[in-house]
């Protein structure tokens, strides 16, 4: 949430990945690998990642290894599932006529340290179950919480929502 | 697949409904951009593989659609909650519930 915390001049591994990033995208877009398509989109990627340098140090933060595609891959899966996941419990709670809701604000800290990680548990918090980011301040997210069921550690009860993303989340990024 | 893509599209727009009746049913704003973020985005996520099993040659502009609208769709509810928060707009609690009496 803050992309100017890291402002030092992005390095080539940075560099290199956000023209990757802007290519794929060049190639779903146009869904064509004819050679004139492929130059062109080379030329829009490289003048695109030119003038946002400074910003392409949003991709510092991610780990490359051999683990990388199985770590992401395991990631969105668990990723989707709470999606859906959230959805059943957010159509209960919409239809039914109690409106069984007890929010409340909350707050944790995550030991993700680069603005990417961060980026992305903030994102998976908001898509999942009864949890919406409210703010992102260095380590500590600020949280709304549905539904906070009376006589609970909200220390302990808030920690969890946030162990299971960390751990699939630290396989790529830091 | 024409069967199970429209299947999906009913399931989709069944989902975009729901974000829409959380919208009127929840008290406050912050508990309404829940209802909405989460049930549009799945909402959306499925019309879109519903379209992609009907035109299976549309699928790598959907995909490019579909994960664009991951990345920026909490980012644009967080923000709004954000700017809610520092603005000062307290969330709603259950009154009795809430030890501090505010309704």
């Amino acid at each position: 949430m803050t992309p100017h915390s890291h402002s030092a001049a992005p390095t080539t591994a940075t560099t290199l990945t956000a023209l990757l990033v802007a290519l794929l995208l060049w190639l779903l877009l146009t869904g064509s690998l004819d050679g004139q398509e492929l130059f062109i989109g080379l030329l829009v990627a490289v003048v695109t990642v030119l003038l946002a340098r400074r910003r392409s140090a949003l991709f510092d933060g991610i780990i490359w290894s051999s683990q990388l595609p199985g770590a992401v891959l395991l990631y969105l899966g668990y990723f989707l599932r709470a999606l859906v996941h959230a959805n059943l419990d957010m159509a209960r709670r919409i239809l039914s006529p109690a409106l069984p809701i007890r929010p409340a604000l909350v707050q944790v800290r995550t030991e993700l340290t680069s603005p990417l990680g961060r980026l992305l548990l903030a994102n998976s918090i908001t898509l999942t179950p009864g949890t919406l980011t409210v703010e992102v301040e260095d380590a500590l997210l600020t949280i709304h919480w549905i539904d906070v069921p009376p006589d609970t550690d909200i220390d302990a009860a808030t920690r969890a929502i946030c162990a299971d993303f960390e751990r699939y989340l630290r396989g790529f990024v830091r | 697949m024409n069967l199970l893509g429209s299947l999906l599209l009913v399931v989709g727009a069944l989902f975009c409904f729901l974000g829409a009746l959380g919208l009127w049913r929840m008290p406050d704003v912050y508990n309404r951009i829940q209802a909405g973020t989460k049930a549009v985005t799945l909402g959306t996520l499925t019309t879109l593989l519903g379209v992609a099993l009907i035109q299976p040659g549309w699928w790598p502009k959907l995909l490019a659609i579909g994960g664009l609208l991951l990345i920026t769709n909490p980012i644009g509810s967080s923000v709004i909650a954000r700017a809610l928060l520092r603005a000062g707009v307290d969330p709603w609690h259950r009154p009795e519930a809430d030890k501090r009496g505010t309704p």
